[in-house]
This record gives structure tokens, sequence and C-alpha cells, in this order.
């Protein structure tokens, strides 16, 4: 199979707008959580999330008419503007803007979403219950639809290849990067733009993930210590919002071009847990062959590993869970291993996780610093894993392990290598 | 301009997002402003709701201007 590199990154997050002012705050200790004030949170279990900061593009803030004209982003749902605002990043960054017949036909898309246009869809049921379905746009469904993200980034670089889109809930974004990686390794396209968006913050998906007693309850009167993966009081994730897109690239055309190598994805694995709807498998071994196969694929020894992204949610269950699977793949290796939850700082961006967070697993590798766990105060399990708490480290990083798991019991790793 | 006129003109600025000097009467919603099929769905929606009529799909079809629209809305509405 073919060898695939990331040349080009792109990131909108709570932290704000672009890969380089998100990562500096990440590093510096910030956290995006905050009470929510763009709608009624009085009645819901939980009144706070990670949302982004809009403006007019100083300071890191995000203005979405950079990237898409008023009358577009008024019919296509927030998680659509992330990723025309991530992908055109990530392409600029690559410096890959193709414009002959057969540089479009190589180049594909493939950016999922966990629900996709869920905010959309609420506000017009309410349409069709008040007004009836003549009030119904036209740009209703097109601009609600996941692999409408995949479609406005094609339409709008002239991207011709496999268009493509994934959906496995919180793990989405690490599918979206890894099968694209598969695409460009079995020659089915050259580049690939990949990852994921999504746009959950609103009145619906708050009530439904507290529904699911997934989210944290305890904390909103102090939004920014709500998420607190590994700590014994911890009780929920802290839901965020963004997109986070790479541009993958076949190694040989990469270095023909002269592109920037970030790093190498050298494997890939994927695994169900076939247990519950929502709780992961109380065995953790559904995490545990997940991570197997990425790391068989990479042809490495799990002692190789310097970094681990943690899928680590900040919820009871699943972040001990994770970490029991983790020390099992890396046995005597645990004691130099570091491992933290990014999610700490912007929440939990669901089907934009796990490619935001393969963004930061790349920057661990070009900087050599880890991003901390915010908010880790009183371990519950002890482990001999470093889990980062609340500062960032410097760490010389060459190989990276980021998890992603999701409601339905799938999970996704990937390993990336410096190149 | 007209009442109708002046109202069928902010609609359209507003959805296809267009100058305002832009939307005369022989301005075709396709050819000269930039829309496309769904853009006049949604704009023949607009026009329903801010007249309180029903333009039904054949009398749709025929409003491709901005003089067609405001010549059907100043016949069909209240």
């Amino acid at each position: 199979m073919r060898r695939v590199v990331v040349t080009g990154l792109g990131m909108v997050t709570p932290l704000g707008s672009g890969v380089e002012h998100t990562w500096s705050r990440l590093i510096a200790g910030d956290s995006g959580a905050a009470k929510v004030t763009a709608f009624a949170t009085d009645d819901l279990a939980c009144k706070i999330a990670c949302s982004i900061p809009f403006g007019d593009g100083t300071d890191g803030t995000f203005n979405p008419d950079r990237v898409m004209e008023v009358k577009e982003q008024r019919k296509v749902d927030p998680f659509i503007v992330y990723a025309m605002a991530a992908a055109d990043e990530a392409l600029n960054d690559a410096g890959w803007h193709p414009k002959t017949d057969d540089d479009q036909y190589a180049t594909g898309v493939l950016i999922g979403s966990g629900i996709g246009g869920i905010g959309g869809i609420y506000d017009a049921s309410i349409t069709l219950h008040e007004k009836g379905p003549r009030r119904v746009s036209p740009f209703f469904i097109p601009g609600r639809i996941i692999n409408l993200a995949s479609g406005q980034v094609s339409i709008a670089h002239g991207l011709k290849g496999p268009n493509h889109a994934v959906v496995t809930a919180c793990s989405t974004g690490a599918h979206a990067v890894g099968d694209a990686a598969r695409l460009i390794a079995l020659g089915d396209a050259d580049v690939m733009v990949a990852g994921g968006a999504e746009s959950p913050v609103n009145r619906l998906s708050l009530a439904g993930f507290a529904a699911c007693r997934a989210l944290s309850t305890g904390f909103n009167e102090e939004p920014t210590r709500a998420s607190r993966p590994y700590d014994k009081d911890r009780d929920g994730f802290v839901m965020g919002e963004g997109a986070g897109i790479l541009v993958l690239e076949e190694y040989e055309h990469a270095k023909a071009r002269g592109a920037k190598l970030y790093a190498e994805i050298v494997g890939y694995g994927l695994s169900g847990d076939a247990y519950h709807i929502t709780s992961p498998s109380p065995d953790g071994d559904g995490a545990f062959r997940c991570m197997t196969a990425a790391v068989k694929r990479a042809g490495i020894d799990p002692s190789e590993i310097d970094y681990i992204n943690a899928h680590g949610t900040s919820t009871p269950m699943g972040d001990e869970l994770e970490l029991k699977a983790v020390e099992r793949l890396l046995g005597p290796a645990a004691a130099k291993a570091s491992m933290s939850s990014t999610k700490s700082a912007i929440g939990h961006l669901l089907g934009a996780a796990g490619s935001v967070e393969a963004i930061f697993s790349v920057l661990a590798i070009r900087d050599g610093v880890l991003p901390p766990t915010l908010n880790l105060d009183n371990p519950s399990v002890q482990t001999e894993i470093d889990l980062v708490p609340h500062e960032a480290k410097r760490k010389r990083v060459d190989v990276v392990l980021s998890n992603s798991f999701g409601f339905g019991g799938t999970n996704a790793s990937l390993v990336m290598r410096r190149v | 301009m007209s009442d109708i006129a002046e109202r069928v003109k902010k609609i359209v600025v507003e959805h296809l997002g267009v100058e305002p000097e832009k939307v005369v009467e022989g301005a075709n919603f396709i050819d000269d402003l930039g829309a496309d099929s769904l853009d006049t769905v949604e704009l023949v929606m607009a026009f329903e709701e801010e007249f309180n009529v029903e333009i039904p799909d054949d009398a749709a079809e025929t409003i491709q201007t901005v003089g067609d629209a405001v010549k059907f809305l100043e016949k069909n509405s209240a």
C-alpha cells in the first residue's frame, strides 16, 4: 500500500479560529467552556458548552463571512460553515489548489459529522408545525444532511475525486481521517481533504444528551471546571462545536511538490463493542482491539508510542475503561507513556473530535509539546501513565496514538509518526 | 415604484444577496441575479409569506423576472 502523509491542517474550535490560535491557547491551559447565552437554558439540566467565539476575525475570533457569503450561510447549518473554514485553512496550509483536470480528479473530500444539521431540523420542524409544509425551505434538506459538508467543500475548491462522508457518532472524525488515508493508500485518490464538523450547541441536543446522562450537570456555575477527564469529581462531558480538517497526501506526491510533511499516518484500527447503544463495554475490549489493530497496521511495538490523545470525555465510566485498555496495550511501557484529554479544554466536539484531536497529535510531534488535561485535581484511579495534569509539558514525540469511541460501540484509533 | 414593487425588491435583495440597484423590473432571477432553481423556489415562498397569497407551481414557473413577480402580486394579493 502507498504511504500517506499529512500536509495541511485547518480548524475552528471553541478556543478560536485557526490551528495556531487554538493550539497556543490549548498549550496555555485555556478553557473554551462557558455558560450558554445564545438560547434559554433555565429548564435544561446542562447550561454550559464550548461554543465558537464568533467575531470579526481578529484576535482568533471566527468570522464566517470570510469563507461563505452571508446568503449562503443562511442556507446551511453551522457545521457546514465550520467545515468550509477549516478546509480552506487546510488547503492553504498545504498549498494545494488543484487546477488541472487530473489534479482535480485525484483530490477527494471525506468530511463527516455525528449529527449534522440537528439545529436546522429542529427549526424546520417548528416551521412545519406552525406554518405548514409550504413554508419548509428548499434549502432545508441540502443545508442539513451530513455529506453536504463534503459537497460544499468540493464545489468551493473544484475537488472532483472521491466525495464521501462518515457518520459514526463521536468517532466520526477519526474514521474520516482513517478511511481517507485508506483511499489514498489504495490509489483511489492522491490527496484527500478529511475530517469532521459538528454544530450541536442547541436546546434539542443539550436536552437529548442530558437525557442519555452523558452531559456534565454539576458545574453550571463553574463552566471551566466541568470537563475534568480522570478526575474523581467528573460527571459527564461538556458539549463542543467546530471542525478539524486535514489534507492527506500520498507520500511521493507530497514530496515531489515540496509540500510540508507534518506526519505520516501509519496505523488505523477499527472495532465494534457489540455491547450497548451508549455505554462502552465494561471490559474495554473494543477499545483495546481497536488500538491493537492500529498498532499492528503501523508495524510498531506499543512501547514506541510517546503520546496518546485520549478519547477521555470526562464521563464517569468511559475514562477509566479507556485508561485500563491503554494500560493493557502498553504493558510495562505504560510508565514512560503520556496521555492527555484535550476535551478538558475544548469540550467534546462529537463528530469533529477525532479529527481535531488528530491535528493536536500532529502538532505534539511538530512542537514537542504535550497539551494538558485540565482540572485533573484528584485522579479517580492510580496509573503509571502520565496524564499531563493542568500544564502542558515538553517532550520529544515521534509516535502518537489518537483514540475516538462513539455511541453504538464504534471505535477508531489512528497512529501517526514523524516523517 | 409601487409599495408592492418595493417589498418585492427588498425580499430579492435579502434572499439573493444582490445590490439593490440590480433589482430592476426586467432583471431575470437566474440569468441576471445569480439565483439557482432552489433560490427561485425559496423566493416564491418568501413572496407567499410576505403577501399572504398562495402561488401555485404552474404560476410560480411563469415568475422569472422581478417584473413578473410584481405583476403577479399586484393582480393576486389582497
